[in-house]
């Protein structure tokens, strides 16, 4: 994932608090804000995965023009595009760790750059054989300052894996 | 308001019910705020029929999303320096969650005071959803 110009905006971060279920004051309310240690409307812990909807290949989300692998009255048979990990038919979200530099802030302007990380097989439960892979992001912000690192685990199964896999 | 050094111990528990019979429409909110709208989430057809699960689940990003709320609102706005999970078990469509924090260790580093904290959050039939830990910097 390369993404030029994240943009944190005010309105993104309200939308994206209320998605979580976390109605903190720091989220939407400038006044409040001001009184508070970061003195400003900050992004949640996992705001930059919302970066997504700043990259112009991200491969989950429909794009004008072109085809959607999702149903439509009935399932339309259009395969998905293999994107790596992370989510799709066969893949899934394995884990995900952050480490936060510098306070996110609403105003700010993110450039994200990603390169692949470690890869590894492991035998499953239920999903049969599971393969992993990391990849590792930085965002760095208008001052060219690194604020997030995020490592995101990947993780391919055989078959459908309807419960955990790594106890 | 933040975690003091001088107020928190080893061993300490906070934990706060993230969600309550989770809804798809919420699951659907999340898609649209993260721009992760993987059919998974929200196309029953898609899942069950092409996919092969039981049911839409949520993303594992709503669910490390409402485990981050518990922890900021413990630890205070800003605070964190690490957070990271592991997702263990699907969350499927009237989930309720409890997210759990564990201090388990408190130490310094450069004159500055920091929390390391292990992350636990279950269903409500006591299944772990999400294992992870955390570091937060604390108020001396």
């Amino acid at each position: 994932m390369a993404v030029d110009k994240f943009p944190i905006e005010a309105g993104h971060i309200m939308m994206f608090a209320r998605s979580i279920g976390d109605a903190n004051e720091i989220y939407y309310d400038d006044d409040y804000a001001k009184g508070t240690e970061p003195g400003a409307v900050i992004a949640p812990p996992t705001f930059v995965q919302a970066s997504a909807q700043f990259d112009p290949d991200y491969f989950l989300r429909p794009k004008i023009g072109q085809e959607w692998f999702g149903s439509a009255k009935e399932p339309t048979g259009v395969t998905q595009r293999d994107g790596g990990g992370g989510g799709g038919g066969g893949g899934l979200h394995a884990e995900q760790h952050y480490e936060y530099h510098k306070q996110l802030k609403a105003g700010d302007v993110l450039a994200a750059t990603s390169k692949a990380g470690k890869t590894w097989e492991k035998q499953g439960r239920r999903g049969g054989k599971l393969t992993f892979s990391e990849s590792v992001t930085e965002y760095h912000d208008q001052n060219g300052e690194l604020v997030v690192t995020a490592t995101s685990v990947g993780v391919r199964t055989e078959r459908p894996a309807t419960s955990g896999e790594e106890k | 308001m933040s975690l003091k050094a001088s107020e928190v111990q080893v061993g300490d528990i906070y934990s706060e019910e993230v969600c309550k019979n989770l809804s798809r429409t919420q699951i659907v909110q999340y898609a649209g705020a993260s721009g992760d709208y993987n059919p998974l989430h929200s196309d029953e057809i898609f899942t069950t029929r092409i996919a092969g699960y039981p049911s839409v689940f949520a993303h594992g990003m709503l669910s490390m999303g409402m485990t981050g709320k518990m922890l900021t609102n413990y630890v205070g706005d800003g605070r964190l320096t690490k957070f990271g999970v592991r997702f263990t078990s699907q969350v499927f469509p009237g989930a309720t969650l409890t997210a759990k924090a564990t201090i388990s260790e408190i130490r310094e580093e450069d004159g500055v005071q920091y929390a390391e904290i292990t992350i636990s959050t279950t269903n409500e039939e006591g299944t772990e959803v999400i294992k992870g830990n955390a570091t937060a910097r604390l108020d001396a």
